[in-house]
């Protein structure tokens, strides 16, 4: 697959986890690979979230829980993208302190790539250039 | 001068020159006697007591907390009744952040990472049957740290205990919360307001209670590097410092009443320098730059946590042997207290076995490895005594960078704020972060079973049970609390505390009077967050 021209992430935290470290490396990691970085940081809700990727048109939404709360957050948002239809259109992924076992609920949510703490950025970068459905280069029909 | 070589220069994991042999030339400028000096005596260098450990071992103290005050109150006798001799409270990110437990941004967070408490009635259960005159208690909070203050003092007087005999420690370090841990709720201004608050009200009223525990723990967690870690901490006491001495307070009457919290990374021998310049710097500082006169206000006492972010999934067990590296820097640094990280914490809270791992690391150096038995081991090195010297200087560096965003009298506690605002501090860390993820992710630094001497195994640990039932019980409780009140009282209570925080007045006596009138935190931090304004994270990166 070539590689889109044009790829817009939303990085973002849900709830009031306060560890910020690793979303702010991947939004350095992938301004460095050349996306556009759409960063609403944290304190944010799933809605906030949804209604964001909504109206920034943006291809990939990368939510980071480090709360353990991501069982409790993450229907919240499966659920908010895909009443505004858009959850189709949209790679999802999720990184932090994720358990092992929660790893293939998350998958079953709809959460196409799960990052624990320790992965690496460009694990994540190359993850979405492979995965992304539509390039801006490419809109979808 | 070293020869020249084809290799490259060896480097501390922050980045200072590391040279292959040390000798004495090393410590040409260096003055024993003025440098150094003995034991527990200025500037305190090798230590904060002249006999350290051969007097006392550092406090075995792990932080607890879950679920529900019932909950961790169990867990707290149990550990009371087991030889531990302080309690350290963790609280949830609803509680860190001053939202009741029913808030929106609540949803799943309650009682997940730490204890919920909503009202005064939280904290009675949470020290149940402790007597508060005798254990000493960490209080782990920070922004709403005047309202968990009140309510503990509330629960003090309650139960006839004189706040005079009361030992313990609030972390009140309001500032490290915009670039370390982020559980802030006020912006930088009205939150050092509050610190304040609590120092000047304990100084005259709980002369005994540790007033902010000042932290870079936290900054390094987030990624800062150990220069940066020193440098930010030391420059947040010295802005803690001059806000009390702008507020009027005598030197000496509240500087005995301050510690620290550091972080404790991989590199050894670059940890100790960091303890024993912390040592040194503060020393110095509170002496020549603000005149204290007692040793107790010149020494700096510190607790240390070893670094959760240090600790991988893969291979989970090569996690007790980081933490043990770690554990023993700070002891060789001198540290007063002290909690290992548990080894499963990649993947969740510590589980009980993880704690009691931990527990075990600590034994071990305590009675085992003979470090104990003399006092700072590593004096005279020349190699440390270099070490203490460069991360001094690498330090005030980024201090003098402080203070020139400042001006006027209290140049440290302007430009501080300043150094938030303009984001200075954190975009300082979120680069040393990066750049130490980089060399990671390119093999440059090596971290064992993450980028090089993978194994094939994959065991699976036994990991912390959470359970969920806890968030609706405390949210029914939370419910009930509210229906029981007079509403004539609370609106009282939020509308005199509004009034003492338009009028600039410490806000303690307010807090106590609506703590006792059972307003829930949420409810306390909505009145300030409607006077001060809310923080909103700037989202630098």
């Amino acid at each position: 697959m070539t590689r889109p021209a044009h790829v817009k992430v939303l990085l973002a935290k849900l709830g009031l986890d306060g560890h910020d470290r690793g979303l702010k490396v991947i939004a350095r990691a992938m301004r460095d690979a050349g996306f556009e970085v759409v960063y609403m940081g944290m304190r944010v809700t799933a809605d906030q979230v949804a209604q964001t990727a909504l109206q920034e048109d943006v291809d990939v939404v990368g939510i980071s829980i480090l709360s353990g709360a991501h069982m409790r957050l993450i229907p919240r948002l499966t659920d908010s993208l895909k009443a505004r239809q858009i959850s189709d259109d949209i790679l999802l992924l999720v990184g932090g302190t994720i358990p092992e076992d929660d790893v293939e609920d998350l998958h079953n949510l709809g959460v196409q790539g799960v990052f624990p703490v320790g992965s690496f950025t460009s694990t994540m970068t190359k993850f979405i250039i492979d995965n992304i459905s539509r390039g801006r280069s490419s809109p979808k029909a | 001068m070293a020869e020249k070589t084809n290799k490259p220069t060896k480097r501390s994991l922050s980045g200072l020159e590391v040279k292959p042999v040390y000798t004495p030339d090393d410590l040409a400028d260096t003055d024993f006697a003025r440098d150094l000096g003995q034991p527990g005596e200025f500037p305190f260098t090798r230590g904060p007591y002249p006999n350290m450990y051969l007097g006392r071992l550092w406090t075995r103290r792990q932080i607890a907390g879950f679920g529900t005050a019932q909950a961790t109150n169990e867990r707290y006798r149990f550990l009371l009744e087991h030889g531990q001799t302080g309690i350290s409270t963790d609280f949830d990110h609803p509680t860190l952040t001053g939202y009741d437990s029913d808030h929106e941004l609540a949803e799943g967070e309650v009682g997940r990472l730490g204890v919920a408490i909503d009202s005064v009635r939280d904290m009675e259960d949470l020290f149940l049957d402790i007597p508060l005159d005798k254990v000493s208690v960490s209080l782990t909070i920070n922004h709403p740290a005047i309202v968990l203050m009140g309510m503990f003092l509330s629960v003090s007087e309650k139960r006839g205990v004189d706040w005079k005999s009361l030992r313990g420690t609030v972390q009140n370090d309001s500032l490290k919360e915009f670039h370390g841990q982020k559980t802030f709720a006020l912006g930088p201004s009205p939150s050092l307001k509050l610190t304040t608050d609590i120092v000047e009200f304990c100084t005259n009223h709980v002369p005994n209670w540790y007033t902010i525990s000042i932290s870079g723990y936290h900054t390094r967690e987030s990624g800062s590097d150990a220069i940066q870690e020193l440098a930010f901490t030391i420059a947040q006491g010295m802005a803690y410092v001059e806000s009390a001495l702008e507020r009027g307070l005598p030197i000496d009457s509240f500087a005995p009443r301050l510690s620290f919290f550091f972080g404790c990374h991989n590199d050894v021998f670059e940890e100790v320098a960091k303890f024993r310049a912390a040592r040194r710097m503060w020393a110095r500082i509170m002496k020549d730059r603000y005149k204290a006169q007692k040793h107790e206000s010149m020494r700096l006492r510190f607790h240390t946590q070893t670094l959760g972010s240090t600790l991988m999934r893969q291979d989970p067990q090569n996690n007790i042997a980081r933490g043990t590296l770690q554990a023993l820097a700070a002891v060789l640094g001198g540290t007063q207290s002290l909690h290992v990280s548990g080894f499963d914490e990649a993947f969740d809270i510590p589980s009980e076995e993880a704690m009691r791992m931990s527990l075990a690391t600590q034994l071990i150096l305590s009675h085992e490895s003979g470090v104990t038995n003399t006092v700072d081991p590593m004096a005279g090195s020349y190699f440390i005594e270099s070490m203490t010297n460069d991360i001094e200087e690498a330090a005030w560096e980024y201090i003098s960078k402080i203070e020139a965003f400042g001006e006027g009298l209290y140049p440290l506690k302007s430009g501080m704020l300043q150094a938030i605002d303009t984001g200075y501090i954190e975009l300082e860390i979120a680069r040393s972060a990066y750049e130490y993820q980089l060399k990671i992710e390119s093999g440059d630094q090596v971290v064992v079973g993450l980028n090089q001497y993978q194994s094939a195994s994959n065991q699976k640990l036994e990991l912390f049970e959470f359970d969920p039932e806890e968030e609706e019980w405390q949210k029914g409780r939370l419910a009930e609390i509210r229906g029981r009140r007079s509403p004539a009282d609370v609106k009282s209570a939020l509308s005199s505390l509004k009034q003492a925080a338009l009028d600039d007045k410490n806000l303690m006596p307010s807090v106590l009077k609506a703590v006792g009138a059972l307003v829930t935190e949420g409810e306390i931090l909505d009145t300030m967050r409607d006077v001060y304004g809310e923080h909103v994270d700037p989202g630098v990166f």
